[in-house]
């Protein structure tokens, strides 16, 4: 639940917000100076340190899938907010302010594509879309997407980016964890694999239900990674987390996900793991 | 005492006074008579609760807690320990009963009475090992065909660094995908706080019930206030934001049904919810008993696959 105290003060962000603007761009982790057009060139990795700088659906879809055989789907889902929630704004108002500066409709983004021949039902979460938080829309776009696997029997690939289940939708977005396991569980007995990649940050409600489902769990090198945010758990127990904690290495060392996996490197090992399943 | 309860003390307080009093001369019938301003006061308070006031009830320290209902709605209760691999949460428990005489597997947060058995069942909340244990308990009660029954009472899975390191994320995921799947029917009640994953970590069911005065969200008011407000201080307006009471929670069908409570709250009369919670339990089992184990599963699932609200456009 803690998108919202982390992305205040989250470098990335910014770094984000500004690279369509700029022709350069720092590299938060390193410092080194890096020409926009390089770093996509380079899966936004700095070219330095490997620094994954964080992005969206669609250079995930970019960098994984066959050139001209990505399409969306589920575009015409929307949110309807069931409660009327209010805090300083209403959440209509947040939802029409996030339409216009992530230029995604939702915080899942899904489709149907190719990658190395083999189509696949996919999604990816967008966190500059309410901290890519997970709502009624989020559970229903996951769901339709899981469908599609299950009646066409391909692989089903979710990356996620989230602080967890969008407050607004309070109990609503608390049931999408339930909604999105109920369907991998069916799934599971089918026999369609279900590969989960958890990127920077997934925490809350996603990680506590469909991220940490997968068949196959991949991260990304340095993905904060966990159930509680970090600054909920310093509250709790009173004082500061150890360098690297929840961090995706950390969480491999701890055995919750299968393997880390360089940006550069996803597509191929993709490649691998869904020949297995399917070959 | 509650805050918005001290009126009707300061009442009984008076009734007191003159009992005291009667001793020497008769006061009886301006007794009966504070007596009933009492009754009438302490109804007129509670039926028009805040979605604040019904989180402090939920909250009450006398409120009954899952071992209240363990000890007093079912019979021949053996508690069963451990996850059989790191150790036993005490801040989940669980085990096989009976239900009027039908074996059924109970599994609850546990919430301590004093600071002392608050800080062994840490307050409720549970870690991975906890979740882990439910799940073994799930397995069971399926591969021996015994309804499930969960006991939601939780401020929310406890975020610490060992939690972490324990997989906190997966013991709750794991839990939503077996709890989907159980070919045995599974009835989940909040009978106090629902906190988040931590409560739904034991609440995918076939029946969701509720007690009228317990709470069940994505977040607690008073966090929600952090992050909204950015102030602890707005703990009843996201109380009232984030519709987390029985009866919002019915409107918007996450929850089947609502158990009535006596007035004053469930702490007041305890025989009173223990009652209401057979009962209840009773009605549903008897008729989840008639369906068969594939139909309830696909039964429940449609239930989760409809949650939500969304337009297409
Ligand atoms: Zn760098």
């Amino acid at each position: 639940m803690a998108w919202f105290l982390r992305s205040k003060k989250n470098i990335q962000d910014s770094v984000q917000r500004e690279m369509p603007d700029g022709l350069w761009t720092k590299c938060p982790s390193c410092g080194e100076v890096i020409y926009k057009n390089e770093l996509e060139e380079n899966f936004y990795l700095c070219h330095k340190c490997s620094f994954h700088f964080r992005i969206g659906s669609k250079e995930y879809i970019d960098i994984l899938f066959d050139e001209n055989t990505f399409s969306e789907t589920n575009t015409n889902i929307r949110s309807t907010d069931p409660l009327k929630f209010v805090d300083s704004k209403t959440y209509t108002s947040r939802i029409d302010a996030a339409y216009k500066t992530s230029g995604v409709d939702e915080a899942l983004t899904t489709g149907i594509g190719q990658i190395a021949g083999r189509t696949v039902s996919f999604g990816c979460m967008n966190f500059n879309f309410i901290g890519g938080s997970m709502g009624s829309v989020v559970g229903e776009k996951f769901f339709i997407a899981a469908k599609y696997a299950l009646e066409n029997k391909t692989p089903f690939i979710i990356i996620s980016a989230t602080g967890g289940a969008r407050m607004q939708e309070a109990a609503l977005s608390l049931m999408q964890m339930a909604k999105t396991s109920a369907i991998l569980s069916v799934l599971a007995e089918q026999g369609i694999p279900f590969i989960s990649i958890l990127t920077d940050p997934t925490t809350g409600g996603v990680s506590a239900s469909y991220g940490m489902l997968g068949d196959i769990i991949i991260a990304e090198p340095g993905a904060l990674i966990g159930f509680a945010g970090p600054r909920v758990i310093e509250q709790t127990i009173k004082r500061k987390l150890p360098e690297g904690f929840q961090r995706a290495e950390f969480v491999l060392e701890h055995g919750f996900v299968d393997f880390v996996a360089q940006r550069n490197e996803l597509r191929n090992i993709i490649i691998k793991v869904i020949d297995w399943f399917m070959a | 005492m509650l805050e918005f309860e001290k009126p009707i003390s300061e009442l009984e307080k008076k009734v007191d006074e003159m009992r005291q009093l009667s001793t020497t001369v008769d006061l009886s019938d301006s007794i009966h008579e504070l007596e009933k301003k009492v009754e009438e006061l302490r109804e007129s308070i509670y039926r028009d609760l805040t979605p604040w006031q019904r989180v402090q009830i939920a909250r009450h320290p006398e409120r009954p807690i899952t071992s209240d209902y363990l000890a007093n709605v079912f019979t021949d209760f053996i508690e069963l320990h451990g996850d059989r691999s790191i150790g036993d949460d005490p801040a989940i428990i669980g085990g096989m009963g009976k239900l009027e005489g039908q074996p059924v597997m109970i599994i609850g947060h546990q919430k301590g009475r004093d600071t002392k058995s608050n800080v062994k069942r840490n307050f409720g909340m549970a870690n991975p090992q906890g979740y882990r244990k439910a799940n073994r308990l799930f397995h069971l009660a399926e591969k021996f065909k015994r309804p499930i029954i969960t006991l939601l009472d939780t401020p929310g899975a406890y975020p610490g660094i060992e939690a972490e390191e324990r997989g906190q994320a997966e013991a709750i995921a794991k839990n939503l995908l077996q709890m989907a799947s159980l070919k045995v029917p599974i009835i989940v009640v909040i009978i106090g706080e629902g906190a988040s994953g931590g409560a739904i970590g034991l609440g995918v069911g076939d029946r969701i019930l509720m007690f009228e005065n317990a709470w069940y969200s994505v977040i607690s008011p008073e966090s929600c206030s952090s992050i909204l407000w950015r102030s602890w201080d707005f703990k009843e307006q996201a109380a009232t934001a984030l519709k987390l009471t029985a009866m919002d929670l019915k409107e918007v069908n996450v929850i089947d049904k609502i158990l009535p409570e006596p007035i004053g709250g469930g702490h007041r009369d305890h025989n009173q919810m223990f009652a209401t919670l057979k009962s209840a339990l009773i009605a549903e089992l008897t008729e989840l008993n008639k369906i068969p184990a594939d139909k309830l599963v696909d039964q429940r699932r449609e239930k989760f696959y409809n949650m939500g609200s969304w337009i297409t456009k």
